[in-house]
């Protein structure tokens, strides 16, 4: 079954309508209806109460002492001046860590403050409370650090020889990848150099937090942690604490992609805290907030795409050198994906794969969406591209030749058992009219890079066309434990949904109030805050709450209705399956008995909670084979760009997307979810990087940092939503926000090579790489 | 008028929020130390990001006296205080043109709503829109002092740095030529949307002195001037007929500018070859070259 995007336009029009449509007339909901989110309004109207706007009585102010140098040793660390300063209540550096963990996500690598050594520009080296901010920040400033500045690693590839960074290597992982025939050749074969750039989450909030100690010598941080249990694990670990002595309330997410709010600061907030007894808070920089979190691995990829003279692909040689910054964070992970998806989409019969990831003192790598993923989409399609105009070949005639389906084998063994229609996403975007060239219309109506008042020569303009097909993997991989558990209560005529499941912007919330009122009927849902007294839900990313999260909602919900019902159809002595809810009301299939949910309750709550865990996955083994994912998504994209020529310019006219999304649980979330990603991947395309100069980041601000604004953001036309079931999964519904993200910035790279005759090997795309002189 | 006494009421306050321009420059006189601050859109945010600390400010958002122009012997006085919306407006652009444009292309609407021409000259930044317009129309500064309004300075030697404002002097007003003859202003950014310029160019005909002026900004830290290629092109222009030139005369004009702003790199003294232009350079002078070459063939059009 598909899902037309007209259809899906047509449902919010007349759900919206229906909203709004007074007494009588109800508002959307349940699954598959376009439930609006119920934190829009206060979000638009600005009293969505965010992390920076939380005060507490006898608030302090933090500030963190940042390293100036990208690698250097400390020799000395003088706080007394800064310890002196009037209004200044506590001056902590590492010496002040009581707990023994360093301080990292998946690899305890990474100390909370440093200590003998500073490994990128940026790194925490001491933290002050004072009773003003500007206070906090000229306190900072005082206090004396003695650096003997070492000699920066800042290229990868140097790396390997350079000596060690950390006492654990500058190794953090290599996978050596070796599938079917490793010496099988093709007729052709296509060499590529691909460089992906540094893209940072740049949340519209900056990161912000506020500490209040607890009698028990605990603390309580109130932050927009995307992933509350982790966060309060690994600052308990650090403090020497006890889990049951930190507790971390999620407050409003500013946004999100991937981990937020990282420890570098929650730790220090948490120490000035327990140290001065009050409460203190941090709203950071955007200065800071550009060179503490995670961006993006930089990626260096070669390939060498073999073929046979119809196009077949026979071999994916590839290397693949991610640079983790100095921590490991995420990176083991986000090198597996880059790996086992280094062939795209296709049917590769024989793969000879190397990925290794690094470290360097570079900025600090983590997770952001569609990591790994992204990097290599953009590679392998530009040999898909490459391989096209050598054999002659359309090319997307050349992928149509190549695409994988349900039942082939990834390059790591894995047989891929969801659904995979990638001919038909292809083949939707082939067939999606192109846009009209506005040649006979006035020149004023036509958008040319640059803008409105831009320097651009219509002359000049070439346009553009290019496809892409990518996917991603959903939920972690290689046999990371994927659990969350939910409580469904219902009392009255309204129900409660309690789980650690954090509303990230992702619209999760939405979701679980859509899932309550499908199952048991009840219009009223309200989805408590998120703190870690909750069971855990895991953390916000890697597509997994609608799977795992929403599953364990769907499960307490039915485990409600079965308490709910059972009583009913035992007394008139029918099956609770013969009983049906709906709009607050039970019906049995005869129509013999009715009532509603309200009276049946005879005001009891009742509550249940579930957990939902997905299938296991395994580690890839030692050449890189293993069924290391649980599931995967998938998208095509087709990119019509134009290009100012000389310039060097370009904006994105329009992106045909094709996705295969499993089940539509919400049209109108979905469409803002693939607009969000493609828009996303047009930044990473063509002017999201972090410029770092021997390992200083230039200019860490919105100016020096070009995000794409509403005239960058081109027509996003959602063609086809392929809605094939994944069996495995809660409600046969995939992660639908990191596929478009991964593959827009390949579609994008198509266009601007169709459109310039250029290689284009590197994004995001630089102004003289789109010049064309031909 | 202000009852208050101009020079005492605003000695031991941070903040001077003077009425007219003589109360203005009396709060500097004052407090020389003193920042004046007008739509606030550079200093504010160096202030916020903990870069600048400004003793005391001198808001000159009250001058209702300098939001404006008035015209003089064929010239426009213009307000430093004019925000980059007024002058963005269709009445303007009638005036001068390519400082509308430029107005328009500079920032977002927030920050038009609130930058000033005036803000734009004091900061100086090296991508500052309006500098290649004021640099190409030969803009005068007029600044208002302590020995009253009268010193006048070329905004190309201040740009330079060749003078400078003086302690308690205050920009008041830019006096620009009425042309009469088509400007152009063409920026080339990184986005689509409102960027700071990569390079920008400004072409300003002067059918009376049969003058062809073009200034580069953003290439370099003040805008740059390319005389020779001026007066080249100047002279073959048909002032008294139809000022279009052939696209090859309009080609050279593009390279000649863009190798006299972005010049090759000098040979070594002990001969052989000369150093290549880094790829990121070369890419400038392209688009200094495009820019001019697109920006006098539309003010020829």
């Amino acid at each position: 079954m598909t899902y037309q995007a007209g259809d899906a336009a047509a449902v919010t029009v007349v759900a919206s309508q229906a909203g709004g449509g007074g007494q009588g007339s109800q508002a959307p909901h349940g699954l598959g209806a376009s439930v609006p989110s119920a934190e829009a309004d206060a979000k638009v109207l600005g009293t969505y109460p965010y992390t920076a706007d939380l005060w507490a009585e006898g608030l302090l102010w933090a500030a963190v002492l940042r390293s100036p140098h990208p690698h250097a040793r400390i020799k000395r660390v003088d706080t007394a001046d800064a310890a002196a300063m009037p209004g200044v209540r506590a001056v902590v550096t590492h010496e002040d860590v009581t707990g023994e963990a360093g301080l990292g996500r998946t690899v305890e690598d990474r100390p909370a403050l440093a200590s003998d050594v500073v490994r990128y520009h940026g790194e925490p080296v001491a933290a002050v409370a004072a009773d003003h901010p500007e206070t906090a920040r000229l306190a900072a400033a005082a206090i004396v650090v003695e650096y003997e500045v070492l000699e920066a690693v800042t290229d990868p590839e140097k790396a390997f020889e350079a000596e060690p960074l950390h006492p654990e290597g500058n190794l953090i992982r290599h996978i050596p990848l070796r599938h079917g025939d490793p010496s099988a050749t093709g007729e052709v074969v296509v060499e590529g150099l691909y460089r992906i750039g540094r893209q940072d989450p740049a949340p519209i909030g900056v990161e912000a937090g506020l500490a209040v100690p607890r009698p028990d010598g605990g603390v309580e941080m109130y932050t927009a942690s995307t992933d509350p249990h982790g966060d309060r694990d690994r600052l308990a670990a650090c403090l020497g604490l006890t889990e049951e002595q930190v507790k971390v309330y999620v407050t409003g997410v500013p946004g999100a992609l991937g981990d937020r709010e990282d420890l570098g600061f929650q730790l220090p907030l948490s120490l000035l805290a327990i140290r001065t007894g009050s409460p203190v808070k941090l709203a950071a920089t955007r200065e800071e907030s550009f060179l503490g979190h995670g961006h993006r691995h930089p990626t260096l990829l070669r390939y060498w795409h073999h073929a046979d003279r119809e196009g077949k692909l026979v071999k994916v040689e590839a290397q693949i050198l991610m640079d983790a910054g100095a921590y490991a964070d995420d990176s083991a992970e986000a090198l597996a994906a880059a790996v086992s998806f280094a062939g795209g989409p296709y049917v590769v019969p024989n793969a000879v794969v190397d990925g290794w990831v690094v470290r360097t003192n570079n900025p600090p790598s983590g997770y952001v969406r569609g990591e790994g993923a992204m990097q290599v989409c953009a590679a392998h399609e530009g040999q898909m591209d490459k391989l096209a105009a050598r054999l002659g070949i359309d090319p997307d005639e050349l992928r149509a030749r190549n695409v994988l389906a349900t039942g082939d084998a990834l390059p790591t063994g894995q047989a891929v058992t969801c659904p995979a229609p990638v001919a038909e996403l292809l083949g939707a975007v082939r067939e999606a009219p192109l846009p009209a060239l506005p040649k006979d219309g006035p020149v004023e109506d036509w958008l040319l890079p640059g803008g409105p008042d831009g320097a651009a020569d219509p002359g000049a303009v070439r346009r553009g066309v290019g496809y892409a097909l990518g996917m991603v993997h959903m939920l972690g991989a290689e046999g990371a434990d994927e659990v969350a558990t939910a409580t469904v209560k219902v009392e009255g005529t309204s129900a409660t949904v309690l789980c650690a499941a954090v509303e990230s912007g992702q619209g999760f919330a939405t979701l679980a109030r859509q899932i309550v009122q499908d199952v048991l009927g009840v219009d009223d849902v309200q989805v408590a805050p998120v703190d870690t007294d909750q069971p855990p839900a895991g953390p916000g990313c890697r597509s997994r709450h609608t799977w795992v999260s929403g599953g364990a909602v769907e499960r307490a919900a039915k485990m409600v209705r079965t308490q709910l019902l059972q009583p009913l159809a035992a007394t008139f002595g029918m099956s609770a399956e013969l009983l049906s809810i709906a709009d607050g009301k039970i019906t049995s299939y005869d129509g013999v008995l009715s009532t509603t949910v309200a009276e049946a309750l005879e005001g009891k709550e009742l509550w249940a909670t579930a957990q939902c865990r997905p299938h296991p996955t395994e580690p890839l083994n030692e050449s890189g084979q293993g069924d290391a994912f649980v599931g995967m998504a998938f998208a095509a994209i087709r990119a019509v760009v134009d290009v100012d020529v000389e310039l060097g310019s370009v904006r994105v006219v329009e992106m045909a997307v094709a996705q295969d999304v499993g089940r539509v649980l919400n049209p109108r979330q979905l469409r803002a979810r693939i607009e969000a990603g493609v828009t996303q991947g047009i930044g990473a395309a063509l002017t999201e990087h972090l410029r770092v100069v021997r390992g200083v980041v230039r200019r860490p601000d919105l100016a020096g940092y070009a995000l794409p604004t509403a005239l960058d953001a081109p027509d996003v036309r959602i063609v086809r939503l392929v809605e094939e079931r994944d069996v495995v999964a809660p409600f046969g519904a995939k992660a639908a926000s990191a596929v478009p993200l991964v593959v827009a910035p390949a579609a994008v790279a198509a266009a601007v090579r169709a459109a310039t005759g250029r290689p284009v090997n590197r994004l995001p795309i630089r102004p003289q790489a789109a010049v064309s002189t031909g | 008028m202000s009852t208050h006494a101009p020079h005492a009421a605003h000695t031991d306050r941070l903040v001077a929020l003077p009425a007219t321009l003589d109360e203005a420059v009396a709060a500097l006189a004052a407090v020389p130390a003193a920042v004046p601050v007008a739509g606030g859109t550079d200093l504010m945010a160096g202030v916020n990001a903990g870069l600048l600390r400004p003793a005391a400010l001198v808001g000159l958002g009250r001058l209702a006296e300098l939001r404006g122009w008035a015209y003089q012997d064929g010239h426009a006085l213009l307000g430093a205080c004019l925000t980059h919306a007024r002058m963005s407006r269709p009445d303007f652009a009638a005036l001068i043109p390519a400082l509308a444009a430029a107005a328009r292309s500079a920032g977002p609407p927030q920050v038009r709503n609130a930058g000033t021409l005036g803000g734009n000259i004091i900061t100086a930044a090296p991508s500052g829109d309006t500098l290649p317009v004021l640099a190409a129309l030969d803009a005068t500064l007029l600044v208002a002092g302590p020995d009253g309004e009268g010193r006048q300075i070329p905004v190309s030697h201040l740009l330079a740095g060749r003078d400078r404002l003086r302690p308690g002097e205050l920009l008041a007003h830019v006096r620009v030529p009425l042309l009469h003859a088509p400007q152009t202003f063409l920026k080339a950014t990184s986005r689509t949307g409102p960027a700071r310029a990569t390079a920008s160019v400004s072409v300003v005909l002067d059918p009376v002195r049969r003058e062809v002026r073009c200034a580069v900004g953003a290439v370099a830290p003040m805008p740059l001037r390319p005389l020779d290629a001026e007066r080249w092109v100047a002279s073959l222009v048909d002032w008294d007929g139809e000022r279009g030139l052939a696209p090859e005369a309009l080609a050279a004009f593009g390279d000649y500018v863009g190798m006299a702003c972005i010049p090759d790199p000098a040979a070594p003294e002990d001969g052989g070859e000369p150093p290549q232009l880094p790829p990121a350079l070369l890419h400038m002078r392209r688009t200094v070259t495009a820019l001019a070459r697109r920006g006098l063939g539309r003010a020829l059009a």
